[in-house]
């Protein structure tokens, strides 16, 4: 059989349709696409696709059990490592992940790793997702702080190994980013909600409108009977320019925009209680796979215009490649080498316009890309009705501000050894975002799983 | 799920809830707040807390139907269950013995002035309290007021009870006839703002707690922005409470009408013909 050198695409639906709805964007895989594709792995002794993956996928073993036909191997194969596989198949970054490692990457294109398992995932879930093995039940207890990727797999890791595991959530709904964050047309909320029934079926007790650090403190945890406690709350404090006008009315966090959209539907409303408000014209300041997000959801919620505005070129944009292409086609809008500067209002506060600068590229600083500079007098000002600053965000401080003896970075993160999640303190392991600043989905379950493992180590000195 | 063990109503449109939530009364203090989401459909309301019970493992809070999710809460009867409680959020009163407090409380912020009160009485201080409502008929907790007072002095817009006028026409003649070491205020907007303005020139420490739009009450989403001195705060984990002479009024009210046209939308959607979701 000779070699396909082309990757089977994805379907996806129409751009021009798809900009009005919240409905899933990429079909997936039919099971000729699906087969065809998994025709093209090498299955290769030294797969280093798995040393790219930080989950440690076996990759080449569930491709091969797609390729025989055997689905439910290929399943199987696939949730030993990773526990939300729905949800990594849809917003994994495998392009710099698995995908940048696959042999074939050099010679023309890598297998689409993300799209099978997407698909893999996806077979399971519609046949019904079968219980887990039981595993022997061993006394110790472990609590989870953080429902998010982090959070989810270190519970289910540990869950895995027998231990009691309960997760304490400070929403209404376990899931972090992948139920408040990333909206329901990149990630549904069911395919999450699927993945977090399947974690309690491994036997972890999730608690729900528990805020540690508010309800209870890390120690008050262990002082209850927790033999370990695992921090992964995320990147929970939104950051802002602090330039003049941000609190006008009409200027939301990301993170705001975002929760209310997906977490609370406001774009149900007012089937939905909670509202959101969104003009004609609206601006998402930053480039980020958050900013994206934003760009698009403005499009959905009736905006006619829908800009990403950005101080670097598009060189730099730090959102996925595949998430900058579906904005275009979708009709945002690129202002780039912009930055505002200031934000004006009408007499009753709300948002009417925004002064932007533009920018040239200098130096690479520290992040290695070449660093914007403004260029002075180059200000313009353009009517704006929405703003959504998504330029980051910092660490959630409820869990740091209560946890007496937890190190810290400057910036606020947990310091949290990169292998195992140990932080200063024996008993308290931290990974995700609260380490290492926001970062991506699969970065936070890959400390989870790491931290899981060095939990399991720690507890056995017990 | 969380029980509603007590429901009274105090004045029209306005309820009280005394709720089982063991884990909240357990830590609640003074000053602090819960957020209540009835049902899958509704808005997470942010409601200060009025009173606490650590035996009982309750906490009770009061609310005026102003919009759509309290108009749907106040559908709900003792016994019934609420989806979602979480708390306590929010930074606690700063409770010591400053002396002679005065405490303020308008409208429904009687009920979030109390538990302050309470624990400025047990620190030690001299309480003066000043409650406030347009009438008489919508003034509540006069007797819990006065149990944990030295002094309980009542204004009425319209005279049917105590002065007639404003609690700022009270305080104005308290800092008059006596030192004062600190003063909290919790009612409308325009009553805190009024206070602060009239507490500003005697730089009587002024507190206030502030109940802007919140959506998480975690830190996490920004929509409560308040403008304190120089910097912008998050009302959900820097507040509630701030120092009223350095809360950038105007901001604050115009942040407060965000979602007015929406908050209209809402009234008018009557989903499912208005049954409560709750039974």
């Amino acid at each position: 059989m000779s070699l396909k050198k082309e990757r089977v695409s994805m379907p996806t639906q129409d751009p021009q349709e798809r900009r009005k709805t919240f409905t899933e964007v990429a079909l997936g895989y039919n099971p000729d696409m699906a087969a065809d594709e998994a025709s093209r792995c090498l299955n290769c002794k030294v797969p280093f696709c798995v040393k790219g993956c930080p989950v440690e996928v076996d990759i080449p073993g569930f491709i091969s059990a797609i390729k025989e036909q055997d689905m439910a191997k290929a399943a199987k194969v696939l949730k030993d490592k990773n526990n939300l596989p729905a949800v990594c198949g849809r917003v994994c970054p495998q392009e710099s992940q698995c995908e940048a490692q696959c042999i074939l990457a050099k010679k023309g294109k890598s297998v689409a790793i993300g799209r099978l398992e997407r698909y893999t995932a996806d077979w399971e879930r519609q046949q019904g997702i079968p219980d887990p093995a039981k595993v022997d039940a061993k006394a110790r207890k472990v609590a989870i702080v953080g429902s998010g990727p982090a959070g989810l797999t270190a519970a289910a890791d540990l869950a895995k190994m027998g231990y009691q595991v309960t997760v304490f959530e400070a929403l209404h709904t376990p899931g972090g980013v992948l139920m408040y964050g990333i909206p329901e047309f990149r990630l549904p909320k069911d395919v999450v909600q699927q993945e977090i029934d399947y974690i309690r079926k491994l036997g972890v007790d999730i608690q729900v409108n528990a805020v540690v650090g508010k309800s209870a403190t890390v120690d008050e945890l262990l002082e209850e009977g927790y033999d370990a406690v695992f921090i992964g709350t995320g990147a929970g404090l939104p950051n802002f320019m602090n330039i003049p006008g941000e609190n006008l009315n009409g200027v939301y966090s990301a993170n705001e925009f975002l929760t209310r959209t997906n977490l609370m539907k406001a774009y149900r409303f007012p089937e939905y209680g909670t509202p959101i408000k969104v003009g004609k014209k609206v601006a998402v300041i930053g480039a980020g796979n958050v900013a994206m997000d934003s760009a698009r959801t403005a499009l959905r919620l009736g905006a006619e215009e829908s800009y990403i505005v950005y101080r670097r070129s598009a060189e730099e944009m730090p959102a996925r490649h595949e998430e900058v292409e579906h904005a275009e086609e979708e009709g945002v809008q690129f202002l780039l080498l912009t930055s505002p500067v200031a934000y004006q209002g009408d007499e009753s506060g709300y948002l009417k316009s925004m002064v932007l600068q533009k920018f040239s590229l200098g130096e690479p600083d520290a992040s290695g890309r070449r660093s914007p500079v403004p260029i002075e007098g180059s200000e313009y000002e353009i009517e704006i009705d929405t703003v959504v600053v998504a330029i980051g965000q910092g660490p959630n401080p409820l869990v740091p501000r209560t946890t007496p003896g937890l190190i810290l970075t400057k910036k606020g993160n947990i310091l949290a050894d990169e292998d195992t999640g140990k932080t200063s303190r024996a008993n308290i392991f931290a990974g995700g975002d609260i380490v290492t600043g926001a970062a991506t989905v699969i970065l936070a379950m890959g400390a989870g799983k790491r931290a899981a493992r060095a939990i399991d180590e720690y507890l056995q000195t017990l | 799920m969380y029980s509603i063990c007590k429901k009274e109503t105090l004045a029209p449109n306005l309820y009280l809830f005394e709720v089982e939530a063991g884990r909240i009364a357990k830590k609640a203090e003074a000053g602090q707040f819960i957020i209540i989401r009835k049902d899958d459909y509704a808005e997470r309301i942010p409601l200060t807390i009025a009173d606490f019970s650590r035996e009982k493992g309750t906490i009770t809070i009061i609310f005026q139907v102003v919009g759509a999710a309290t108009r749907d809460l106040a559908e709900c009867a003792a016994g019934d269950q609420i989806l979602d409680v979480v708390g306590p959020l929010g930074v606690a009163s700063e409770i010591e013995n400053y002396g002679t407090v005065v405490c303020i409380g308008g409208g429904v912020g009687i009920a979030p002035v109390y538990p302050i009160a309470r624990a400025l009485k047990e620190a030690g201080n001299r309480v003066i309290s000043i409650i406030g409502a347009r009438s008489s008929d919508i003034l509540f907790w006069k007797d819990k007021m006065a149990a944990v007072s030295d002094e309980l002095l009542i204004a009425t817009d319209d005279g049917s009870e105590g002065r007639k006028g404003f609690v700022t026409d009270i305080l104005k003649d308290v800092l008059g006839r006596e030192e004062v070491a600190h003063i909290w205020a919790i009612g409308p907007m325009i009553m805190m703002r009024a206070v602060s303005q009239v507490s500003k020139p005697s730089g009587v420490k002024t507190i206030v707690s502030l109940n802007p739009i919140m959506v998480d009450g975690t830190g996490m989403c920004g929509a409560c922005r308040v403008g304190v001195g120089k910097e912008t705060k998050f009302a959900c984990v820097d507040g509630p409470e701030f120092d009223a002479h350095e809360v950038d009024w105007d901001l604050a009210m115009k942040r407060s009408g965000l979602f007015r046209h929406e908050e209209k939308m809402g009234m008018e959607h009557k989903k499912g013909g208005g049954a409560c979701k709750c039974h």
